[in-house]
């Protein structure tokens, strides 16, 4: 019997598209899960912009609320009328924005704090880092309780709140791995051949704790959702007529008896999210650390 | 004939050490030494004799608190400043671990050009970093690869390679082989010697591996508790030790090859 064998010639663009399948699936479900929940938040922050079922606070007083199913209003509608999925949609932007401003800012400045301090000297590091401890020893709501006092409820309060809250643990996560990273025996060979330790803290510290720096950035964007959420529901955060789920929640615990469905939207939207924000951040470490991607990506 | 490094007298002690009854409790106390051009030095000692501070302080790493330490006729604190690039490049140092010593997160083509990138601000040429890789007897294949990828014996060669690629006088091999596997510690060890002969380096050996030093180096310097036991010849100070430290030294390395016999 003769042995036949078929030689098949692949071309460049097969290798790629073939290797490129190969990254794809070889990148941590988390990423998937993550990323598609977090899409899907972004665009519906984005439509909201151009579209939602009904006006911003359009009420429908006829249909006070409806439970949800009734024909016009799928998810239902509040107390006053209004349509549940506009002020779910009209709720994300607040909390998208929110959460956006408040962690860049509290991330870039804690993470700089914490780098500094860890490449001060070594008199320094004990007391600055007593300090930054206080810091995250102070209650945060009663933080963002004075800061109303002093600014006024809003969003403002509610973003300077956060920010204050945030960036004494941006700057404790950062201290202790950066130290870690500066005694080792790379960044020595890197003074051997004479690096100036800011050059190493850009270059050696940074780029190693970023896989930690990625995680904790998708913790605070889920923890700033949820602490937006609260301020909301405190009545500190952002003010009437403007839609939040925070406050959203607030204005449905009187409803607790008589419409019980209503907690529950605001509610699955923070959980999702926030778990949306968490499942990024670790699909995103995997990802990018060379031990232990192995789709080389990084 | 002048010596290419020349140390006298050196008190060092590390800034957060505990001071005793008033007075620094020294890491190295009293330490005189020379090294002279193309020459081999061992340096041995138990753990926590000061034999790797030695080398930091030699090389400039670390900055002693009292004696002299001179590079080429000239002081060390002759290079603080501009002149401190012109020291690195005289002075390498290849590490114990050598998974530790290079970035995880860089590749070993940027780790070999970081030296250069830093000492002789420019971007080296792919010719330059593929012969200095080819040097260590690794292939080019090497180069695009993270340090997860090789094992601990392709990433000492790839710390000696980027040791040399600044073309230094001096080495420094601080324990270079402890972390290494038996099967390839005398690989890396008879490369060394061998990038000694061809590139006529002065290299000083760290050990705690008398048989090692016996083999490659020509002076010894014993070390215990900070100061130096003993010092010379390496075959006089090994068949006629004077100080009753390395004779036990002698003796425990006898012993434990013995034992493997």
């Amino acid at each position: 019997m003769s042995d036949t064998s078929t030689i098949t010639a692949h071309t460049p663009e097969d290798v790629s598209v073939s290797r490129l399948r190969k990254r794809l699936r070889a990148l941590p479900i988390t990423l998937y899960l993550g990323g598609t929940l977090i899409s899907l938040f972004v665009f519906v922050v984005l439509v909201s912009f151009i579209w939602t079922p009904y006006p911003a606070n359009k009420l429908n007083l006829a249909n006070r609320m409806a439970p949800p199913g009734t024909p016009g209003f799928l998810l239902g509608t509040d107390r006053a009328g209004r349509d549940v999925i506009t002020e779910l949609m009209l709720g994300a932007r607040n909390s998208l924005y929110v959460s956006v401003v408040s962690t860049v800012v509290a991330m870039f400045v804690g993470t700089l704090i914490g780098l500094s301090i860890a490449g001060s000297n070594k008199m320094l590091q004990r007391p600055l880092t007593r300090l930054v401890d206080t810091g995250l020893a102070l209650p945060g709501i009663l933080t963002a309780m004075v800061i109303a006092a002093k600014l006024g409820a809003g969003n403002t309060t509610a973003t300077i709140a956060i920010i204050a809250w945030q960036i004494p643990v941006a700057a404790r996560v950062t201290i202790g791995p950066a130290r870690q990273i500066l005694a080792l025996d790379y960044v020595e060979a890197a003074y051997s051949y004479g690096r100036k330790k800011p050059y190493v803290i850009r270059h050696h510290v940074l780029p190693n704790i970023s896989p930690l720096l990625i995680v904790l950035g998708s913790v605070m964007f889920a923890a700033a959702i949820l602490i937006e959420a609260a301020l909301a529901f405190l009545g500190v955060g952002v003010q009437p007529p403007t839609s939040s789920w925070g406050r959203f929640l607030n204005e449905t615990q009187s409803l607790l008896e008589a419409a019980p469905y209503l907690m529950f939207f605001p509610g699955i939207a923070i959980v999702l999210t926030t778990l949306g924000f968490n499942l990024l951040g670790d699909g995103l470490r995997t990802a990018l650390d060379p031990q232990q991607s192995r789709s080389g990506l990084a | 004939m002048t010596s290419l490094v020349e140390v006298t007298n050196m008190y060092f002690h590390y800034p957060r050490a505990r001071i005793i009854a008033g007075e620094a409790a020294w890491t190295l106390e009293d330490i005189s030494l020379s090294i002279q051009p193309k020459s081999t030095v061992g340096i041995v000692g138990e753990s926590g004799s000061g034999k790797s501070t030695l080398v930091r302080v030699m090389c400039g790493l670390l900055r002693h608190q009292q004696g002299n330490v001179k590079f080429n006729g000239k002081d060390l604190s002759e290079f603080e400043g501009d002149g401190a690039n012109d020291l690195r490049r005289e002075n390498q140092i290849v590490f114990q671990n050598p998974r530790r010593s290079l970035d995880p997160r860089m590749t070993i083509r940027r780790s070999l050009s970081e030296p250069i990138r830093a000492l002789h601000n420019r971007q080296p040429g792919d010719d330059e970093i593929i012969a200095t890789i080819e040097r260590v007897g690794l292939g080019r294949e090497v180069l695009s690869r993270f340090p997860h990828q090789l094992s601990g014996g392709q990433l000492q060669r790839v710390g000696i390679a980027r040791s040399l690629s600044v073309q230094p006088t001096i080495l420094y091999a601080d324990e270079p082989v402890s972390a290494l596997d038996v099967s390839v510690q005398a690989q890396v060890l008879n490369l060394l010697m061998d990038l000694r002969d061809q590139l006529g380096l002065t290299l000083v050996m760290v050990s705690h591996d008398l048989g090692v030093v016996s083999r490659m180096c020509e002076e010894i310097v014993v070390m215990r508790h900070g100061r130096i036991a003993e010092a010379g010849r390496t075959d006089s100070v090994l068949a006629r030790p004077d100080s009753n430290y390395t004779a036990s030294l002698l003796k425990a390395a006898r012993a434990a090859s013995l034992e493997r016999a």
